[in-house]
């Protein structure tokens, strides 16, 4: 944990600096002006655009300044804590549930809300938590079905449906 | 007399069969919409707009659409709070408060007390603005107009100052959470300056900023979720409800104890409710923030305290029955709700502004009548679907959680169509989970996002207006006071702290 | 309005049932609603219908009356699904058009921005052109708003008194760069005024601050300012159209007044078009062309035109084209003046 702690900050403190001079970026059409340029009150106009986010970012730097301190000085409960930050049951946990997800991301790229919601509470309800086939199908198909009617019919949110599209033609047809 | 003699004849023609029934749909539309994580009341709204004509082409008039609009509003308020509670991931974002107390009571298994102190809170909230509505209405109008922008910017500053204390003991962190969320909420484009801000890496999906559910829902959803799994390890089920109608019956005595965040909740949200750009979402946070501020025992806040649950659902329902009033009055939208209402209006040959209330007197009494009749309708429909939900937490928690996830994702492509949410969605629900495990507060960056955006233009329309002078917030009769109480409230914790430290020298 | 084909008040019925009990009920009921086809081509899935706008601005409202309408005549086979794409002035939804994955079933309802924002923001490598025309369904108008207690009944005494307050006269508008944007640079460069532009944004919110005496004057479109007109809080002093509007006969047109020494004939529009997406069919195109033709001339459309004051006949094909390259040049030049363009 207190390995992390510090890691954590140094990366907050890395993004803290790209905000800020991301803030201070001019707009793209016109090259004249300056980086940075936009971070100070305008005369007689007030903040500019990057003010509020340079600044904030400037305060988000000095906080994570401020944390590596208090890890420096132990005296944040983290910073004390000798436990490991994942531990193996944490790490493989984030690996199948983390990575399930990143499944289910990439599937709904390819096959649709629909398939990626079948194969994901397959995955997760069979592989993970060990349920009864039987069980496992009832409640990924009928998930399928009901979000089919609660989305695509009766809110009329089209959901992408990917490589799987084709399927669906005829179901429009019918119930639109 | 007159006011009542109107309102009278607007209840009757409320309950008139047609208008009756379709409060009745609206109502259980809006509570299934609203309890879904990801839609809201407004896409309940927007989705059944196009029907409302068929409706208009039944009945003829603009009245019987507006009911049915206004009772899916209704009903999508009362249900926003069922997510907020059982699944932990706040429905909408006015419901997001409602999670900080909601999710502790639900854990620790009295997510029926939560439920009931929601649904009774927000019908309490609904009551108390719907009088007010009826009273005082033209003359609420006048107030609302006379907000300009330093005002509103000095009500966001007293919307943060409520709520400083929210965060952990860890100041750096609780601080970097404040900004972060605030410099997340300038992505996107800069409306004062007319140049797109903050573009990371040139993806196009961060032109239109980061949107306010994708954080809450990556947080409350994913984020909250892995760490779930993470502690509670695999098998043990969520919590062990009492479905029983006894228990909420139970459940209902007990509210007697949070009368004071109804009450609290009740007049706050009716208030920044109407003011124009405000909406209930900061309506909501800040009756919570105000009721820990005033509680007499803060400590229990954000542990489940019972008033924490009632302050946002009081203050989010009176809030919407609040933001109708700029709506109809001056035809300002102060939520994207009200913003479809105002669409509505304008379809059905309606003209929202000042005129509307002696033009239309056919049309508002009827729809102020209705108000009256969906809340009803509404408390006890929820009441009623209380154990529906309540079962929905039995569930095996290897069942529960693969389905909040799917609902998260579905959730975050419905409300904005967007792939590119979804992706953003679970990375920052990633990153909260290793925020959270240490110990970074996450609730102050999803309040940040909801405050920024309203607060950052009018911060600058406000100095655009002085020349840059910062003395407009203090000088005018309605700011000033506001600014001075903010800045008082965001400086007490600090007060706090100089005399614990120097008791602790001395 | 009365007698509604009861097929079509069914289906409304009906999918209100789906939607608020019988999700999965529905799978059992079959509807077979025909619609009358004689079309070469018609949609197979529901239609994408961007809005080059957020939610509750003039171009969301005129979106989703075409949808109702859309809906309540049952004009079309599959719904259109509005969705509100208004990040980066537009830039969003242009480019949402344009990497769409099936143009035959993507539309887009469209503004002004539809030709700024590729000028302003080059990088996004935008051709307006290049957009499928399908119809021209009104142009929005411009009028000068004061507030009443501002005593000012004239467009010369408003440039008396502008000039004299010089940067204490405040504009307000909808975004930087935007429309009104464009008048009030337009009206500072051409009378010698000074006025400060503060942008807002959306036009309501504008026009509530004019009405509050927090703004002194607006560019409001007539939909935007008209409930606090009929109060009698807001008086329209001058039109930027080219004849004047049926609404406010005793508004003057800018080209008609003699004010300030001179007298400029200017007007400047809003369209409020449909777009395909590019690389649209020809047949896809016609049948959206016919669609909003119909949409067009229904009483709906023609009664919600005329009560907000909307100008612009329909327009399509190669005729909405050609109307979009003058467009073009036109805001090239506007812009380019203004400097908000190299």
């Amino acid at each position: 944990m207190r390995r992390a702690e510090i890691v954590t900050a140094v990366i907050l403190g890395i993004l803290s600096i790209y905000l800020m001079w991301k803030s201070g970026e001019a707009p793209s059409w016109n090259p004249d002006i300056a980086r940075f340029d936009n971070i100070w009150m305008i005369e007689g106009e007030g903040p500019g655009s990057g003010f509020w986010p340079f600044w904030l970012s400037a305060i988000m730097l000095i906080c994570s300044i401020w944390i590596g301190v208090n890890w420096y000085r132990r005296t944040s409960p983290p910073s004390q804590s000798e436990e490991e930050f994942l531990d193996g049951y944490g790490r493989r946990m984030l690996f199948v549930v983390g990575g399930g997800l990143l499944g289910f991301l990439i599937l709904i790229e390819l096959a649709g809300f629909y398939g990626a919601i079948l194969a994901f509470m397959i995955y997760y309800v069979r592989f993970l938590g060990r349920h009864s086939w039987w069980a496992t199908l009832s409640i990924a198909i009928g998930l399928v079905v009901t979000s089919f009617f609660f989305f695509d019919i009766a809110m009329r949110i089209v959901l992408p449906k990917g490589f799987s599209e084709p399927l669906f033609i005829p179901l429009y047809d019918i119930f639109l | 007399m007159d006011i009542l003699a109107s309102l009278f004849n607007g209840i009757l023609i409320a309950l008139e069969p047609i208008n009756l029934g379709l409060a009745i749909i609206g109502v259980i539309v809006g509570l299934f919409v609203g309890a879904m994580p990801g839609l809201g009341s407004v896409n309940g709204v927007a989705i059944l707009l196009p029907f409302t004509f068929v409706i208009q082409g039944f009945t003829g008039g603009a009245t019987s659409p507006m009911i049915f609009l206004a009772s899916i509003y209704y009903g999508a308020m009362y249900g926003g709070a069922i997510s907020s509670i059982t699944l932990g991931i706040p429905g909408a974002s006015t419901a997001v408060a409602t999670t900080f107390d909601g999710r502790p009571l639900a854990l620790a298994g009295k997510a029926h007390v939560a439920l009931v102190a929601a649904a009774l809170a927000s019908f309490a909230g609904g009551t108390v603005s719907n009088v007010m509505f009826t009273a005082f209405a033209p003359l609420l109008a006048t107030v609302a107009l006379s907000f300009g922008d330093p005002e509103v910017f000095a009500l966001m500053l007293l919307a943060f100052a409520t709520f400083v204390g929210l965060g952990g003991d860890d100041i750096p962190k609780t601080i970097f959470s404040i900004c972060i969320g605030l410099v997340l909420a300038t992505v996107g484009f800069d409306v004062v300056s007319g140049e797109p801000r903050l573009i990371f890496f040139d993806i196009t999906g961060f032109s239109h900023g980061i949107r306010f559910l994708v954080l809450a829902i990556g947080v409350y959803g994913i984020g909250e979720m892995l760490w779930t799994i993470n502690t509670s390890r695999y098998g043990s089920s969520m919590s062990n409800v009492d479905v029983s109608a006894r228990a909420v019956i139970d459940a209902i005595k007990q509210f007697r104890h949070a009368w004071r965040g109804t009450v609290i909740g009740s007049l706050l949200g009716f208030f920044v409710g109407i003011l124009p750009a405000a909406g209930a979402t900061p309506g909501s946070l800040m009756a919570y923030g105000v009721a820990k501020l005033t509680s007499r025992n803060p400590s229990e806040y954000g542990k489940g305290s019972i008033d924490g649950v009632a302050a946002p659902e009081a203050a989010n329902n009176s809030a919407s029955t609040g933001a109708m009033l700029p709506m109809m009055t001056l035809g300002i939208p102060g939520s994207p709700t009200t913003a479809v209402l105002l669409a509505g209006m304008v379809i059905w040959g309606l003209q929202p502004g000042p005129l509307l209330f002696t033009n239309q007197p056919d049309f508002v009494w009827p729809l102020i009548g209705s108000f009256y009749i969906s809340n009803v309708i509404a408390v006890l429909i929820n009441l009623a679907f209380i154990p529906v939900f309540l079962w929905m937490l039995r569930m095996p928690f290897t069942i529960l959680a693969p389905l909040i996830f799917v609902l998260s994702l579905v959730g975050t492509y419905a409300a904005y169509q967007d792939m590119f949410d979804v992706w953003l969605m679970v990375f920052v629900g990633v990153g909260a989970f290793f925020l959270r495990l240490l110990d970074y507060p996450v609730a102050p960056a999803v309040l940040a996002i909801v405050l920024g955006p309203i607060a950052e233009p009018k911060l600058r329309q406000s100095l655009l207006f002085s020349d840059g002078d910062l003395m407009i917030f203090f000088n005018r009769p309605i700011a000033g006071p506001i600014t001075v109480i903010a800045i008082v409230l965001i400086l007490l914790p600090l007060f706090k702290l100089i005399r614990d430290k120097l008791r602790q020298t001395a | 309005m009365q007698n509604k084909p009861e097929e079509e008040t069914m289906k409304s019925i009906k999918r209100l049932v789906f939607g608020a009990v019988g999700m999965v009920l529905a799978a059992t009921s079959v509807s077979g609603i025909a619609v009358a086809g004689g079309h070469g081509w018609e949609p197979t899935k529901p239609i994408d219908f961007i809005i080059m706008a957020g939610k509750g601005g003039g171009a969301d409202k005129m979106a989703r009356l075409m949808q109702a309408i859309v809906e309540k005549e049952n004009l079309a086979s599959k719904p259109l699904v509005p969705t509100n794409k208004s990040g980066g002035s537009g830039a969003e939804a242009l480019i949402a058009a344009r990497d769409a994955n099936d143009p035959d079933h993507t539309i887009m309802v469209t503004l002004n921005s539809f030709y700024t924002t590729p000028l302003r923001q080059p990088g996004l490598k935008i051709d307006s052109l290049s957009f499928a025309p399908v119809a021209r369904m009104a142009e929005d108008t411009f009028l000068l708003w004061v507030h009443k207690d501002s005593g000012l009944k004239t467009f010369a005494d408003f440039l008396a008194k502008a000039k004299a307050d010089g940067n204490k006269w405040v504009m307000g508008g909808t975004g930087k760069n935007s429309e009104d944007n464009i008048i009030t640079d337009f009206l500072n460069d051409n009378y010698g005024l000074s006025m400060k532009y503060i942008p807002y944004k959306g036009g309501g919110a504008v026009a509530k601050q004019v009405a509050g005496k927090q703004l002194n004057s607006s560019v409001n479109n007539p939909s935007e300012a008209l409930g606090f007109y009929e109060s009698g809080d807001m008086v329209p002093l001058v039109a930027f159209t080219k004849s004047r509007l049926p609404m406010f006969p005793n508004v003057p047109t800018l080209s008609e007044v003699f004010a300030g020494g001179k007298q400029i004939s200017w007007s400047y529009f809003m369209q409020r078009s449909v777009v395909g997406a590019p690389g649209m069919s020809e047949k896809a195109q016609a049948y959206y062309t016919d669609l909003f033709a119909k949409v067009y001339s229904s009483a709906d459309w023609q009664n919600y035109k005329s009560k907000k004051s909307l100008m612009g006949d329909l327009m399509s094909g190669d005729e909405l084209k050609a109307y979009w390259a003058d467009q073009i040049a036109n805001h090239t030049k506007i812009l380019k003046a203004s400097g908000a363009i190299k």
